[in-house]
């Protein structure tokens, strides 16, 4: 993998970069689960900001005439026990998935590989506290310590956020710690040390371009992880706290109605599930993308 | 063996110090005072005074967790401002249930999901390494609570076959069992949905090894190449990725436990977090990091049985 994106430097010869990437883009588009997954993913992100003018109805809006109504011309998925319009809060939950999902894996990334890296780089001492305190954390199972951290922090939007990069955060440290004492004795870096380069200098221009593609792919698919997290602790009504439309607090106001109107749990749990599906998928065609030793696998 | 036993279970103790201390911490910075959450907003201040008293919340923090240590050292949990109970009574209550509960899915996620992954392996690119393939892609983006909702659906609802909610008298066998069935599914189908795309991977990865090659050239039959050269080898991962996927499985345990209404650690864990009730949240956080704890030490343990290379780094 590293070989590839090794030869993507930015003073390198545009023919070489162009073609490399282009290589890459063929492989992606030639693995049709991928393509699937990013199709999906970029509909899904333009449902969500394009929320305001697609859905039908204000989500929030009650209708105390047309409680849990079934599906009609007038409400496609039928309207919940306030007799709001399915669909359209749908359509509006999906941003706070994505926005919970996509922000929470960035922080951890940032973060979390910023540790980690630090860690590997150092050695040590520094590299000891940093990686127990990971080892500590990831002693919970992730939702445990999400449901912990939200029982400190409260949940709103910015609160979940954070939490979730909490969770997210040991994971990159470990992924980006193992990936850069791989890298650490390499040719390149050694020679980069040997010319007098700076500790920033050698992670930000030489180490972090190479363990990129791992980075990118991790992250693709703890971007589902994180959704299904966000999911998991509305479901609990422990997430963004109504009337917001979530995704997982409509799985669980349905679930009070699932015998009289089961499609409100279901059509919401679907979104979630496709979501999830869309961002695995895409994760692992970009894995493939990079790793052509993977492919079909 | 017993020496590599021996040092991977001291390893473990330093970590499982530093979990109860952030656990103590954690417990420490939760908003609002445990008191006041127990007798309500209109008590009075002396009685929430006695109650702090009571409940050690006014000696130092120190001293709190020194006291924390020591009572969980011999087994006391303390005693839950909010019920009454002490909470070791709870968590005992409860506990066989969400062991019965994530034990099911491992054995459900073992036994079927080891044998179809290894014929996705074998027969690569064949109706069943497609089927295979969606599957565990399904199994991996469907949270639990979700397919719990659909199975109730499905089986309770739809078509009434096994109770809804609960988790049945533990004791009762038959009735434990039905009250298992459908949230033992929802968490072994994902077990599965694991198990199978790491065999699968597990055993492609030994299929491309030299000594396949050589023990087929040597016209060993088919299924002795599988079962002594590659499954031995692929065993190891499969053990190792096996011990991380267990704790996954814990954390979705809270979620199926909610879902089902089913008595558990999850459920205790999340009445406790609205509740309020710090000494059984610490308690039930405590556990849930000695379940983790355990599960990686038995992993590696497993790991040092089936791989005599490790035992001698």
């Amino acid at each position: 993998m590293s070989h590839l994106l090794e030869s993507v430097p930015v003073d390198g010869g545009m023919t070489v970069e162009i073609s490399q990437r282009h290589r890459m883009w063929m492989a992606f588009r030639r693995n049709k689960t991928a393509m699937f997954g990013g199709i999906m993913a970029v509909l899904i992100v333009l449902v969500a900001i394009f929320a305001p003018v697609l859905s039908p109805y204000d989500p929030l809006a009650q209708d105390a005439i047309a409680r849990l109504s079934p599906a009609s011309q007038d409400h496609w998925l039928g309207t919940d026990d306030f007799g709001r319009d399915v669909l359209s809060r749908i359509i509006w939950g999906s941003r706070v998935s994505l926005i919970i999902g996509i922000l929470s894996v960035l922080a951890g990334l940032i973060v979390g590989t910023g540790m980690g890296m630090v860690a590997g780089y150092y050695g040590g001492r520094t590299e000891t506290l940093i990686m127990r305190a990971v080892d500590v954390l990831m002693c919970f199972p992730d939702l445990i310590l999400a449901i912990a951290v939200t029982a400190v922090l409260g949940s709103n939007l910015v609160n979940l956020i954070i939490t979730i990069a909490i969770v997210m955060t040991p994971r990159f440290a470990r992924l980006s710690h193992g990936q850069l004492l791989k890298l650490k004795e390499s040719e390149y870096v050694v020679a980069a040390q040997a010319i007098g380069a700076k500790v920033p200098r050698i992670i930000i221009r030489h180490i972090f371009p190479n363990i990129f593609g791992e980075l990118l792919v991790a992250g693709t698919l703890w971007v589902g992880v994180s959704i299904r997290l966000e999911a998991n602790l509305a479901f609990i009504g422990l997430g963004v706290q109504p009337p917001t439309p979530t995704w997982g607090n409509m799985i669980r106001e349905g679930v009070d109605v699932l015998i009289n109107a089961p499609g409100i749990s279901v059509y919401s749990g679907l979104c979630i599930l496709i979501t999830i599906l869309a961002f695995n998928t895409l994760g692992d065609g970009i894995r493939d993308m990079i790793d052509p030793r993977l492919r079909g696998e | 063996m017993l020496k590599y036993t021996l040092r991977r279970i001291l390893q473990s103790i330093p970590i499982l110090l530093i979990v109860l201390t952030l656990v103590f911490l954690v417990v420490r910075v939760l908003p609002g005072d445990p008191a006041v959450a127990a007798l309500g907003d209109y008590a009075s201040e002396e009685s929430v005074r006695a109650l702090r008293e009571k409940l050690g919340l006014s000696d130092p923090i120190w001293l709190q967790y020194v006291k924390f240590l020591v009572s969980l050292a011999s087994g006391d949990l303390g005693i839950s401002a909010i019920t009454g109970y002490p909470v070791a009574k709870q968590v005992i209550r409860v506990l066989p249930y969400t062991l019965e509960l994530t034990f099911c899915a491992i054995l459900l996620g073992y036994i079927l999901g080891v044998p179809l992954g290894i014929s996705a392996a074998v027969h690569r690119n064949s109706f069943i390494d497609y089927f295979n393939r969606i599957f565990s892609l399904l199994g991996l983006s469907v949270p639990a609570f979700y397919l719990g909702i659909i199975l109730i659906l499905l089986f309770s609802i739809i078509f009434p076959i096994f109770p809804v909610v609960g988790g049945g008298d533990f004791w009762d066998l038959k009735d434990n069992l039905r009250h298992l069935v459908l949230p033992g599914l929802s968490l072994g189908l994902l077990m599965m949905a694991y198990v199978t795309r790491m065999t699968r991977s597990a055993i492609l990865d030994v299929l491309r090894e030299d000594y396949v090659r050589t023990a087929h050239a040597k016209g060993v039959l088919e299924h002795l190449v599988l079962y002594k050269h590659v499954l031995r080898n692929a065993l190891i991962p499969i053990v190792a990725l096996g011990g991380l996927y267990a704790v996954v499985l814990i954390g979705s345990s809270v979620m199926v436990e909610i879902v089902f209404s089913r008595p558990g650690l999850g459920k205790l864990m999340v009445g406790a977090i609205k509740q309020r009730d710090y000494t059984t949240l610490q308690s039930v956080m405590v556990i849930y990091a000695v379940l983790v704890v355990l599960i990686n030490l038995a992993t590696d343990l497993i790991y040092g049985l089936i791989d005599p290379r490790i035992k001698y780094d």
